[in-house]
């Protein structure tokens, strides 16, 4: 945790972007590998693939179009921010006082619906990683509607920028030529990659139907599936991943996995349950609890990689 | 021990206002971004930080283990990093239109572009 302090301090004071990005990689590796301390294994895996992938891609594209140094200004004028900031941060750290110490089991967050989860999931889902039951049965609501949320941003990115302009396509065009041009000789990135890209995605499907019993679901294997695309469209050519993947297909899936979602709910409810209640799909309950949690954790995971997809073609298609 | 037992917190509200500085004392808008991505994973942290139970695993259920870390934050964070990276992208859309409509991505270069019209 003191290493990640110091990287935001070196975020904070170091005036080129790139070199920005690079820091916030490392950044969220290094919460990943705190978040394993902290017990949160699926957590960690999340924000390892988030992380240390997708948003330095995203970052990178957007300094590609735009500018990746930032203008100093002039001395002296964060004063008042630092101020204010001190400020804060004191008041804060009075209010840590009421705080329970750190991995306390008497704290008040461990005493009302958690221990409830932990002792009957195992029976009500029949499923061992508890995070995953939470997560698609019991808090299937809001699960619901984080992917809504994903669906939204990525119709967003897609209404903001999805035309780019004539004349600053053209210019941009030859300079990422280049790039890619280099990018495309090089030999060892070809071959390895070439290598790789079947593992990632086969560790998707793996992380993907694996995730009822060890750390993973939708959430990571969407992120993993969508890196294994964007590292095969950085380094052979966006034209060429657009033809393995056209982008009307992803966006059809991408509307597609919440429709999959919405429907196991409406499903339910046509069975004579409540919406999102997976207990009446098959016979019995924990096998009905397992078809639910698997379908709607495919459509968590179609919406998520074809977001992700999505967004980066988005963005690759700025500058190209 | 009673100081030991904060020592997370502080370290988390040191993140915290880290990434608040960046936000209201940068003008570049992206490192306004990566500002408030700082400031979102000290939240995150602070939510895993809760979750653990001293002598604890993880949630996953197997023979022989007791003690468990609380599942509900982590849920809760699983789906936050994602959402947030989706909405950094969004951010970051943005960005990219205000550079294509301003010619620049500093703040105050936007404002003074405004006034002149």
């Amino acid at each position: 945790m003191v290493f990640m302090a110091a990287t935001s301090f070196a975020v904070a004071r170091l005036r080129n972007l790139f070199g920005v990005v690079m820091l916030t990689g490392i950044f969220s590796l290094m919460s990943a590998v705190l978040y394993v301390v902290l017990d949160a294994v699926d957590v960690a895996f999340t924000e390892a693939a988030v992380g240390a992938g997708i948003a330095t891609v995203l970052m990178l594209g957007t300094l590609a179009l735009t500018t990746s140094e930032e203008r100093v200004s002039e001395a002296g004028k964060p004063v008042w921010a630092l101020a204010l900031v001190v400020a804060t941060g004191l008041v804060l750290i009075y209010g840590t006082f009421d705080m329970p110490p750190f991995g306390d089991p008497y704290a008040p967050i461990h005493h009302h619906v958690a221990p409830r989860y932990l002792e009957k999931s195992g029976q009500e889902i029949g499923l061992p990683n508890v995070v995953t039951s939470v997560l698609a049965s019991y808090r299937g609501y809001d699960t619901l509607g984080e992917v809504f949320v994903i669906f939204t941003a990525a119709c967003g990115v897609l209404l903001i920028i999805g035309r780019p302009k004539r004349g600053r396509r053209r210019t941009l065009r030859m300079k990422v030529g280049e790039m890619r041009h280099g990018m495309r000789q090089n030999v060892i990135l070809r071959v390895v990659s070439k290598l790789l890209i079947p593992f990632i995605l086969v560790f998707a499907l793996y992380v993907q139907w694996h995730g009822d019993f060890g750390p993973g679901g939708g959430f990571q294997a969407g992120i993993i599936f969508a890196s294994g695309f964007i590292l095969y469209a950085l380094i052979f050519d966006v034209d060429t991943s657009r033809m393995v993947v056209p982008s009307g297909v992803t966006r059809l899936v991408l509307a597609l996995g919440v429709m999959l979602y919405t429907g196991v709910g409406v499903a339910g409810l046509l069975r004579g349950g409540n919406f999102l209640n997976y207990s009446v799909l098959a016979e019995e309950q924990t096998a009905g609890q397992h078809l639910g949690i698997l379908l709607i954790e495919f459509g968590v995971g179609l919406t998520v990689a074809a977001a992700m997809i999505t967004i980066f073609y988005t963005f690759a298609r700025q500058e190209h | 021990m009673e100081f030991l037992g904060l020592l997370n917190y502080w370290i988390i509200i040191v993140l915290m206002m880290t990434g608040f500085y960046i936000v209201i004392a940068h003008n570049n808008l992206v490192k306004k971004i990566v500002g408030l991505n700082i400031f979102q994973a000290s939240v995150f942290v602070f939510y895993i930080t809760m979750a653990k139970v001293k002598g604890g695993t993880a949630p996953i259920l197997a023979e022989g283990i007791e003690v468990y870390s609380n599942p509900l934050p982590h849920v809760l964070i699983l789906t936050a990093i994602v959402v947030g990276v989706a909405t950094t992208a969004l951010g970051l859309a943005l960005v990219i239109r205000i550079r294509d409509a301003y010619g620049t991505i500093e703040d105050d270069e936007i404002e003074a572009r405004e006034n002149e019209l």
